[in-house]
C-alpha cells in the first residue's frame, strides 16, 4: 500500500497549484480550471481517508462524488457569467472587469 | 393731574416703526407722520411743564430687575433739568423735521431719513427722562445708534460710511467708560438712581473714579478733547441732521449727563477740575482750528465742540445753571445757523466758503437769520449767547484765572470766526459764478422761528428777568446769592466781541493786513497746525489706528497659520490616509483573494505554532 502521506502530498501539491493559478491566472476559464483543481484535491482527501479509516459504508466516496456534481454546476454558473462577461467586454481577462471600480 | 411724561418718547418712537415699516407705501407722507409725532411730544411736554410747576414731580414705572438683592427700579424723572430739555429738544427736533421735509425733498430715501430721526428723537427724549444710570445708558447707545445711521446716511460715499464707522467707535471709547463708571457706582453705592446721587457714600476713590468715568462718557458724545475727532468728519451726513446732532440731541447728552451728575461732581472738587480743564482745553482748541477752516460746515462744526468745551468749562467751575443756560441758548442759536448753513448750501451747492459771497441780498430770509444766529453765538448783547456766555465768565472769574482767561479767548475766537464765516458768505462780492436760488418755505419757517429763539431765549436768564432760569435750575446746587451782575465781567466779554467781529470785517471786507509780510510768513507753520486740526487725527491714525491695524492683521495670520492649519491639517490628514489606504481597494477580486488567502495562512500558522507549544 502507498503510505498515506504520498497521498496528501499529491493532494497538497494539487491544492496549492489551484490557489497559484486562482490567484494569477488573469484568464477567467483558468481561474475556473484552478477552482476545479482546489475541489478535486479536497476529493481526494475525502476519499483518501474514507479508505484510511477504513469505513464499510464509504461515505466519504459519496460525499465525493457529491461535490463532482456540485462542482460541475458551479462550473456551468461560472461560464455562464463569463459568456455574458465576454458579450459585454469581449474579453474575459480579470483585469479589464472595471466597471463598479471606483 | 395724569402723568403723562413717559409718553413723550413713545409717539417719536412709534412714527420710527412706520416709517421704517410702511416708508415704501407712505413715502411723501412719513414726514408728517415724524412731524405729528414730535408736535405731539411737543405739546406733552409742555403739559408736563405745566404739570411740574403745579407740583408734580418724578414718579416711578416699575421695577425692570432685582441685581444683587438691589431692586433696579425704572422711572420717570421730572425736575427743571428734565423739563428744559424737554423743551429744547422737542421744539428743536420738530423744527428741524419741518425743514427736513424741504431740505431732504428729492431723496430716494425719504422716509428712511424721518425713521431714523423719530428714533434719533425718541431716543433724547427718554434719555432726558431716565430717572437712573442704567435706564439712561440704555438711550444713551440709542442715541449713538443713531448717529452712526444718520451720519452714514448717504452710505454710498465711501467718506459718509467711514464718517460714521468713526463716530460710532470713536464715542464707544468714551461709552466703554461710562458703563464702567456706573459698575462702579453701582458697586460702590448699590444704587443707580438720579435721586441717590447726593447722599451716595461708598469709598472715596470708587465715588472719584466713577465720576471721571462717567464724564469720559460725556467726552465722547460731547466730542470734547481727546474724543472730538468724530464730528467734524459727521459733518459727511445730510446737514439737517448735523442741525439735529450739534444742537438738540447727541453732543447734549454728554453736557447734560455730567449736569445730572452735578452733585456726584461736585463732591469731589478734583473731578469738576478735571471736567473744566477738559473743557477748556476743547474750547481753545477748537476755537483756533474754526478760525482757519474754509468749510461752511466744518467751522459750525469746530464751533460746536468749543461751544460745549464752554459749558464743560461752566460746569467745572461750578456753574451748574450757567453751563445748562449755554447748552440751551445753544441749542437754539447753533441749530439755526446749521440750518441755515443747509440752506445756502442748498442753495449755491458748496461747501467752501472761498467760493461764497455776496448771499445776503440773494438769500433774503437765510442772510437775515443767519447774522442773527452769527450775533448770538459771538455773543453781543442782547442776544441769547452773551447771557449764556456771560454766566460762565461770571462763574469762571476770581477763583480760576486761567480758566477764566481761557473763556475769554474762546469767546474772542468764537466771535472772530463766526463773523468771519459770515462776511465771507455774505457779504463781499460773490467769488464764482454759483447759481443761487432762496429756499422753499418749509426751509425758511423753522429759520424765523429759531431766530426768534436765538433772539430772546437768553432773557429768561439775563439780570433783566433777575436770572429767572438759573433760579428755576438751582435746584441741585443752590444759585449763589444774585449779586448786582459784574460790570467788569461784562463789559470785557462785550469787549472781546465786538474786538472779533471787528478783526474779522477789518480782514476779510477791508482786506486790511496787520502785520507785515515777513513777520507773518513766519508764521507759517501756525496756520498749517490749524489748518491740520493740530494733527490730532494723523496722531491718533499713528498712535492707535495703525498699531490696532497691524494687530488685527498678526491676528489674521495666526488665525489663517495656527487655528485654519489645525483644521485644514486633520482635514489633510484624514484624506492622505484615505489615499494610501485606498491602494488597497485595488478592484482586482484576485488581490482580494490574495489577501484572504494570506490572512487564512496566517491563522494556520498560528495555530499551528500553538499546537506545537502544546508539544
Amino acid at each position: 500500500m502507498i503510505p498515506v502521506h504520498f497521498l496528501l502530498e499529491v493532494s497538497a501539491v494539487l491544492f496549492c497549484a489551484g490557489i497559484y493559478g486562482v490567484l494569477t491566472r488573469r484568464n477567467v476559464i483558468g481561474i475556473l480550471i484552478s477552482i476545479e483543481l482546489i475541489l478535486n484535491a479536497a476529493n481526494l482527501n475525502l476519499v483518501l481517508f474514507d479508505r484510511y479509516w477504513g469505513s464499510t459504508d464509504g461515505l466519504g466516496q459519496i460525499f465525493a462524488l457529491f461535490i463532482v456534481a456540485i462542482a460541475a454546476a458551479g462550473s456551468v454558473v461560472g461560464l455562464v457569467l463569463v459568456i455574458a462577461i465576454y458579450r459585454n467586454g469581449k474579453s474575459i481577462f480579470t483585469d479589464k472587469f472595471n466597471l463598479l471600480k471606483w | 393731574m395724569v402723568n403723562v411724561a413717559h409718553l413723550i418718547p413713545l409717539f417719536p418712537f412709534l412714527a420710527f416703526w412706520v416709517n421704517i415699516l410702511l416708508g415704501k407705501t407712505l413715502h411723501r407722507a412719513s414726514a408728517w407722520i415724524s412731524i405729528i409725532a414730535s408736535l405731539i411730544s411737543m405739546v406733552l411736554s409742555i403739559s408736563t411743564a405745566q404739570g411740574f410747576l403745579a407740583g408734580a414731580g418724578s414718579y416711578p414705572l416699575g421695577t425692570w430687575l432685582t441685581f444683587f438683592g438691589q431692586p433696579i427700579a425704572f422711572g420717570v424723572i421730572v425736575d427743571p433739568l428734565t423739563v428744559m430739555m424737554l423743551l429744547v429738544v422737542t421744539v428743536v427736533a420738530t423744527l428741524i423735521m419741518i425743514y427736513s421735509v424741504g431740505y431732504m425733498g428729492g431723496d430716494p430715501h425719504f422716509s428712511r431719513y424721518f425713521a431714523y430721526m423719530s428714533l434719533f428723537t425718541a431716543s433724547m427724549l427718554g434719555l432726558v427722562l431716565a430717572d437712573n444710570l442704567l435706564m439712561l445708558y440704555i438711550f444713551w447707545e440709542g442715541v449713538g445708534l443713531c448717529s452712526y445711521l444718520l451720519i452714514a446716511f448717504w452710505f454710498e460715499r465711501p467718506a459718509a460710511a467711514r464718517a460714521g464707522l468713526k463716530a460710532f467707535l470713536t464715542t464707544r471709547i468714551g461709552d466703554t467708560g461710562l458703563l464702567l463708571g456706573i459698575f462702579l457706582l453701582f458697586a460702590a453705592t448699590g444704587s443707580l438712581s438720579f435721586t441717590d446721587l447726593s447722599k451716595a457714600n461708598g469709598p472715596e476713590w470708587m465715588l472719584m473714579a466713577a465720576a471721571l468715568l462717567i464724564f469720559s462718557g460725556a467726552v465722547g458724545k460731547s466730542a470734547q478733547f481727546p474724543l472730538h475727532v468724530w464730528l467734524p468728519d459727521a459733518m459727511e451726513g445730510p446737514t439737517a441732521v448735523s442741525a439735529l446732532i450739534h444742537a438738540a440731541t447727541m453732543v447734549a447728552a454728554g453736557v447734560y449727563l455730567v449736569a445730572r451728575c452735578f452733585v456726584l461732581f461736585a463732591a469731589h472738587p478734583v473731578c469738576l477740575e478735571v471736567v473744566a480743564v477738559m473743557g477748556g482745553i476743547s474750547a481753545l482748541m477748537a476755537a483756533s482750528i474754526a478760525s482757519v477752516n474754509n468749510d461752511i460746515k466744518k467751522v459750525l462744526a469746530y464751533s460746536t465742540i468749543s461751544q460745549l468745551g464752554l459749558m464743560m468749562l461752566g460746569l467745572g467751575v461750578g456753574g451748574y445753571s450757567a453751563g445748562t443756560f449755554h447748552l440751551m441758548t445753544h441749542a437754539f442759536f447753533k441749530a439755526l445757523l446749521f440750518l441755515c448753513a443747509g440752506s445756502i448750501i442748498h442753495g449755491v451747492h458748496t461747501q467752501d466758503i472761498r467760493l461764497m459771497g455776496g448771499l445776503f441780498y440773494r438769500m433774503k430770509t437765510t442772510g437775515i437769520t443767519f447774522v442773527i444766529g452769527t450775533l448770538a453765538i459771538a455773543g453781543v448783547p442782547p442776544l441769547s449767547g452773551f447771557w449764556s456766555k456771560d454766566e460762565i465768565l461770571a462763574q469762571a472769574f476770581g477763583p480760576h484765572p486761567v480758566l477764566f482767561i481761557t473763556a475769554l479767548l474762546t469767546s474772542f475766537l468764537t466771535a472772530f470766526y463766526m463773523a468771519r464765516l459770515m462776511l465771507l458768505v455774505l457779504f463781499g462780492k460773490s467769488r464764482s459764478e454759483l447759481q443761487t436760488h432762496e429756499s422753499p418755505v418749509t426751509m425758511r419757517f423753522p429759520l424765523v422761528v429759531l431766530s426768534f429763539f436765538a433772539l430772546f431765549a437768553g432773557l429768561l436768564g439775563s439780570p433783566w428777568m433777575h436770572h429767572a432760569f438759573q433760579k428755576f435750575l438751582a435746584f441741585q446746587v443752590p444759585y449763589p446769592s444774585e449779586e448786582a451782575p459784574s460790570k467788569f465781567v461784562m463789559g470785557l466779554s462785550i469787549g472781546v466781541s465786538l474786538l472779533g467781529i471787528g478783526l474779522a470785517y477789518s480782514i476779510y471786507i477791508l482786506h486790511r493786513r496787520f502785520l507785515p509780510e515777513g513777520i507773518r510768513a513766519q508764521f507759517g507753520w501756525l496756520y498749517r497746525l490749524l489748518m491740520n486740526k493740530y494733527y490730532i487725527d494723523e496722531i491718533y491714525e499713528a498712535v492707535f489706528v495703525q498699531p490696532f491695524l497691524r494687530l488685527c492683521r498678526l491676528s489674521f495670520r495666526f488665525d489663517m497659520a495656527a487655528i485654519d492649519g489645525v483644521v485644514n491639517g486633520i482635514a489633510n490628514l484624514v484624506r492622505r490616509a484615505g489615499g494610501i489606504l485606498r491602494r488597497l481597494q485595488s478592484g482586482f477580486v484576485q488581490n482580494y483573494l490574495l489577501i484572504q488567502t494570506i490572512g487564512v495562512l496566517i491563522v494556520i500558522m498560528t495555530l499551528l505554532g500553538k499546537l506545537c507549544f502544546q508539544f
